[in-house]
């Protein structure tokens, strides 16, 4: 970890404004994944502006019907919020089945947002990494992948996304809401915040140089039942091989966003035509054009019958 | 004390404190975070400079050039060391790889340098800023394609299990070709990593030419000797110190290169230097349980008796290295007549393979348990019977050979009865409840028993307090309150009144802990240790020892009762001792048994495994805490769990290094993947073990879970998986087909 | 920089980049909360900041100035046990020790989040109250790994616990 100098911020844009000054800076809010990678030296901010004073802990009603959560309410806290865990299940139950308590007690929404790939290859500092090092070269391709991208991928880059909370939120059409130093509010829509790697991996969102992510906005209630299946290895404690989002109205129309298969949480809008028509027709529009590699072809069949378990579920 | 005939009647027998289920006399510092570990010694060595270990970045080649200006300039750093200024360290007769010293790399993050500096901070920053340039040779990474090149070779683990490179009794070949029933599969184990809590870590102090290392490892004596020797030092002027360790599995038998990196740190420091090595560095840097190829052949009569039985087990290792000796226990497990085992290793670039908790079986009987299960199929018999009707009470190869004792049947019968195994549908994928298949699976367990030398000082001071000192280890096993237990037992008094002293090279060489023979052993040398007490303390009273009876803190005889501490005078008495066996293992086959049952739920949609319900039930001779040992029958269980279902090091076949190099990649069971756990231990005393009549029981909890969770997914999906572990994407292509 | 720790104030001198865990331990010579991976991966170095348990190898101490902070060494002594303390020794909750202090005040913090009415992923209705059952406590108690095995055992520990305090 490099030295680095360290401050507190007091308003969203007095943080955005040190940011834009300082182009080594970082916010760190929960720090749960960004003290990790400055142990690796895979983050090597050289300032810190921490955000944890500015009071972005609220869970606030939109006049739309909606909600805003503020960019540090910590996962333990939105998980377990009443509207929440009525109207949005599928968010609760997707911020429940990651990472443990004492990590969801500390990350933020924004921060949980804001994670970066668990690809092995870009935790290892000794190894090419398009993401840590554009241009060096991608050594998961070819590599150990059994756990990175079928979907969306490029030839410099396989990672997937980590989270399972981004995932719920793009079933959920959430909004990220941004501001900079001067003032000016960016209104990002879920769909558009997270990019796919193209040549550039190492550019992992949306956002401009500083802007500062101040709240996501859910729009009213999607109603339905609501699921977040998350498969792994082990019962907890563990990254999604395949995770799956759905909102599934009783006519059987529905959402699917699914983690796990992608560098960002997966939805095609228009294969959600086939939901009624079962998983399988479903599965194969979302997956359409998949590449998965010979260690990770499993989470093609793996995310249809997940999908399955969860129309079944729906249905009884 | 030689121990050379079966133990008669001594004081153990009373049962008084042995046997019983003591808490542990640690406990109170364990769960109050004031045992101290190895980098926790701020009581000893104060002001120490931190070190920070580099790991080599590619697998195999020579470092051209180290530049370490930079990180000698930078903030606080005290002293760079790198492998470059020595001659590779000579090594211990247990370790293969090169812990430091040299240009050659021969695994990834083989140790290249160590950079010291007054806090934790700034040696790792400092760390980043040395530069390793290295000319790559190609290497050979992919066990299954090196299998080819494999050379037989003998095996010998260290901790019991041992085979010839060949070993053939009758006519295997003959009897396998007729056979009416047959069996021939093969079946791949990966490489796996201890992953003990506590990382290997070391302080380390001089004082002149003397050298203290304060650290976390399991074979004190072993740890002494092979520093010395890398550091071409006298024993006599090294100190381990090693009272708590944070689990080792194995991990911990051998010298590791955070000890010779601390040591030569603080040569470079001149004063303390302590070294933790990183977890991401931990699985390359240190030792892992070798991968495996096995098949294995079973040949029977349809009335179910085995004719020919063969189980060939393929490894890899670096040059010199040892191979995993997974086919030790077919040689013991089951009777019949034509046998046939084999033993190869390639020679490979990985990083070492050494010995993990129950080496030789743990690997091996998940293969040999799982082709039982399929012969029982074969042969229209239930698993359960199929293995009674292929017990033997001898050495199959030596039938003049008895086992001590071997009550494996009765561990199967008792198991049957507790876990309701007659409710098991024999027919696979029979059981539903909601989206989850449900199965039952049994597996034999076996680990042989071992003896090895193990000596204490025992002290008895005014106030009637028994403190024992001996190099035995405490990894989690229980030493501390067992060998309180055995001195509580000997000398008459109240375990409050033992203190138990543990870790420290200047004790008595003890047994240290390793493949299950440390309770035993080291309870043994506490025995001897106390009977040359209780002689002292009778000849002290002119007491006739025979006739001397030692309870309730006093000594007595005849008439005569005197209080121990009154008996031991101002000056307090000593004893010192060790046990040492003769041939009695050789005479009789010494080995603990166990029938372990398993029920699993696979969700029917997406394949995930997840454990129901677990049984052991173990013989392994006199249990001395049935708290602590049923402890370590389900740390044991747990483990293979892991090893059934998630643990795996992914090796890249490209660059040579196990990829999931950490705790997140590298999935080691957690709570929600463990129900509740059941433990039966049958009544048990081996009188050819020891005057304990104790037997090692922490790995044979191990040995066969992983087995009888395999079984259990196939009577649940009617899968077999014969690659380990056995992950969802192993089932998912042959799931039930989704309406 | 000043920290509140067990109920008493400690000033550390240290880096920006100083961990909570690596001021415990080095700065502060407390070194019952233990560095098992450094990288929020195991749980051992579990305390808790305000009530709430957390990592403490994840957070820098900078950034707790004014936080309460619990170590296993506020909860009790070896002569004055916490309840939860004495549970595991009683049902032999640990062998090596080492995860033994954030099993601790990883299980102490788990049962104040279930009577705060926090769901988990065990909790099978969102909406209502989440209840004591042992596959919660498992859940919950995910984040200490525990490589000894004794998780069978540190579920009767806390179970027992809970159950005096209900």
């Amino acid at each position: 970890m490099r030295p680095f100098t360290y401050e507190r911020a007091r308003t969203p844009a007095e943080a955005a404004a040190a940011a834009s000054r300082n182009p080594g800076a970082k916010f760190i809010a929960g720090g749960t994944n960004l003290l990790d990678l400055m142990k690796l030296q895979i983050e090597v901010p050289s300032h810190l502006i921490d955000v944890n004073g500015l009071g972005l802990d609220r869970i606030e009603a939109t006049p739309e019907g909606g909600l805003r959560i503020g960019a540090l309410v910590r996962n333990t806290d939105l998980a377990a919020d009443e509207r929440v865990r009525r109207d949005y299940a599928v968010l609760s139950r997707a911020l429940l089945a990651g990472a443990s308590g004492q990590l969801r007690n500390k990350a933020t929404t924004a921060g949980n947002l804001l994670q970066r790939t668990r690809c092995p290859y870009f935790y290892d500092t000794a190894q090419p990494c398009n993401k840590r090092q554009p241009g060096s070269g991608c050594s998961a391709i070819g590599g150990v992948t059994r756990g990175l991208a079928v979907i969306g991928t490029s030839e410099a880059c396989i990672a997937t996304h980590p989270s399972d909370m981004a995932v719920a939120m793009r079933a959920l059409d959430a909004t990220v809401e941004t501001v900079k130093a001067d003032g000016t509010m960016r209104q990002i829509p879920i769909a558009e915040f997270h990019r796919l790697p193209g040549d550039t991996p190492h550019i992992e969102t949306a956002l401009e140089r500083g802007d500062f992510i101040t709240a996501v906005i859910l729009p009213p209630p999607a109603g339905g039942r609501q699921f977040y299946r998350k498969v792994r290895d082990r019962a907890s404690y563990a990254f999604a091989l395949v995770s799956v989002a759905a909102v599934v109205q009783r006519d059987g129309t529905g959402r699917v966003a699914l983690g796990g298969v992608a560098h960002k949480p997966w939805r095609v809008e228009a294969a959600e035509a086939e939901l009624p028509r079962g998983a399988k027709p479903a599965m194969a529009a979302i997956l359409d054009g998949a590449k998965p590699t010979h260690e990770n072809a499993f989470k093609v069949p793996l995310a249809e019958r997940t999908l399955a378990s969860v129309l079944a579920e729906a249905r009884g | 004390m030689r121990f050379d005939t079966p133990a008669t009647s001594n004081p153990i027998d009373q049962l008084k404190v042995i046997g019983k289920p003591t808490d542990r006399i640690d406990g109170p510092l364990k769960t109050t975070g004031t045992a101290p570990y190895a980098y926790e010694r701020h009581d000893v060595a104060p002001n120490p400079a931190y070190g920070f270990v580099i790991g080599a970045g590619v697998a195999k080649g020579r470092i051209t050039r180290i530049e370490v200006s930079a990180a000698r300039a930078a903030p606080g750093v005290v002293a760079v060391v790198t492998t470059l200024e020595s001659a590779p360290l000579p090594n211990g007769p247990m370790n293969t790889a090169t812990l430091f010293g040299g240009a050659e790399i021969q695994h990834y993050h083989q140790a290249v340098a160590l950079v010291v500096a007054e806090t934790f901070e700034q040696a790792r920053a400092a760390a980043a800023l040395v530069r390793v340039d290295y000319a790559r040779q190609p290497g050979r990474f992919d066990l299954a394609a090196e299998a080819r090149n494999a050379k037989p070779v003998p095996g010998d683990s260290g901790e019991g299990s041992g085979a010839p490179p060949e070993d053939r009794f009758g006519d295997f070949e003959g009897a396998f070709a007729a056979a009416p029933v047959k069996l021939d599969e093969t079946y791949t184990t990966p490489d796996e990593s201890h992953a003990a809590m506590e990382p290997h870590a070391t302080i380390a102090a001089w004082e002149g030419d003397r050298l203290t290392v304060w650290t976390s490892n399991q074979m004190i004596a072993w740890g002494k000797r092979d520093l010395a020797k890398a550091l071409s030092m006298k024993p006599e002027n090294i100190r381990l110190d090693s009272p708590y360790v944070g689990g080792g599995f194995g991990g911990k038998l051998f010298l590791r290169s955070d000890v010779v990196l601390a040591a030569l740190g603080a040569r470079a420091a001149r004063r303390p230097v302590k070294v933790a090595l990183t977890r991401p560095l931990i699985a390359n840097n240190t030792t892992h349980r070798p991968a495996t190829i096995q098949r294995v052949r079973l040949g029977a009569g349809r009335d179910g008796r085995i004719t020919a039985i063969a189980h060939e087990s393929t490894s890899g290792n670096l040059k010199d290295g040892k191979p995993e000796t997974a086919v030790q226990q077919t040689k013991l497990l089951y009777a019949g007549a034509n046998r046939l085992t084999a033993l190869r290793l390639a020679e490979m670039d990985l990083p070492e393979g050494n010995a993990m908790r129950a080496p030789g079986e743990a690997p091996g009987l998940m293969a040999l348990e799982v082709a039982i299960d399929e012969m029982a199929e074969r042969l229209g018999l239930d698993p359960v019977e199929f293995r009674i009707i292929n017990d033997t009470q001898v050495d199959p190869e030596h039938p003049e050979r008895h086992f001590s004792q071997r009550q494996l049947v009765e561990c199967l019968r008792r198991g049957v009865e507790r876990f309701g195994w007659t409710n098991r549908d024999p027919r696979p994928g029979q059981r539903r409840a909601g989206r989850w298949l449900l199965g039952m699976g049994v597996a034999a367990g076996f680990r042989n028993n071992l003896l090895t030398k193990s000596g204490a000082r025992v002290r008895l001071d005014s106030g009637g307090v028994v403190t024992v000192e001996t190099d035995m280890t405490d990894i989690g096993t229980g030493s501390y309150t067992i060998i309180a237990q055995t001195a509580a037992e000997m000398m008459g008094v109240p375990i409050g009144k033992v203190v138990v002293k543990l870790g420290d090279s200047d004790f008595p060489a003890s047994a240290g802990s390793g493949g299950q023979w440390g309770a035993n052993n080291s309870t043994a040398g506490v025995f001897a240790a106390c009977v040359k007490l209780r002689e002292a303390v009778a000849q002290r009273l002119g007491f006739n020892s025979a006739e001397a009876e030692f309870a309730n803190g006093q000594v007595r005889s005849g008439n005569r009762a005197v209080p121990l501490g009154e008996a031991a005078g101002p000056g307090g008495l000593v004893a010192e001792d060790a046990i040492e066996y003769g041939d009695l293992a050789k005479r009789y086959q010494q080995s603990t048994f166990a029938g372990h049952f398993v029920e699993v739920a696979v969700d029917v949609f997406t394949g995930e495994t997840r454990i129901q319900r677990m049984l052991a039930v173990c013989a392994a001779g006199r249990i001395l805490n049935p708290k602590s040992a049923r402890s370590q029958v389900i740390g044991a269980m747990t483990m293979g769990v892991g090893a059934a279902l998630s643990e795996a090091l992914e090796v890249d076949k490209r660059h040579g290094f196990f990829v999931n190099h950490d705790l997140a990649g590298y999935e080691v069971p957690v709570h929600a993947d463990i129900p509740h756990q059941e433990v039966l231990f049958l009544d048990e005393v081996d009188p050819l073990s020891s005057p304990m009549k104790a037997k090692g029981v922490g790995e044979l909890g191990l040995c066969g879970v992983g087995a009888a969770v395999a079984n259990a997914i196939y009577n649940a999906t009617g899968i077999r998986v014969r690659d380990y572990p056995i992950t969802l994407d192993k089932l998912i292509e042959r799931l039930p087909t989704l309406a | 920089m000043s920290l509140r720790i067990n109920g008493q104030a400690r000033a550390a001198e240290i880096d920006t980049r100083t961990t909570l865990l690596d001021t415990l331990r080095e700065h502060l010579k407390l070194t019952g909360s233990k560095k098992g991976c450094d990288h929020g991966q195991c749980g051992a170095c579990t305390v808790m900041v305000n009530g709430r348990r957390v990592y403490s190898c994840l957070t820098l101490a900078i950034m707790h100035e004014g936080d309460e902070i619990t170590t296993i060494e506020g909860l009790g002594q070896p002569e004055n046990l916490h309840p939860m303390q004495a549970a595991f020794v009683k049902h032999d909750g640990y062998q090596c020790g080492y995860c033994t202090p954030g099993q601790i005040c990883s299980s102490v913090a788990m049962l104040e989040e279930i009577k705060a009415g926090v769901p988990s992923h065990a909790t099978s209705d969102l909406t209502a109250a989440p209840r004591l059952t042992a596959d919660e406590i498992r859940e919950r108690m995910s984040g200490n790994i525990c490589r000894c095995g004794a998780y069978s055992n540190i579920v009767d520990a806390i179970t027992e616990v809970a159950e005096k305090q209900a």
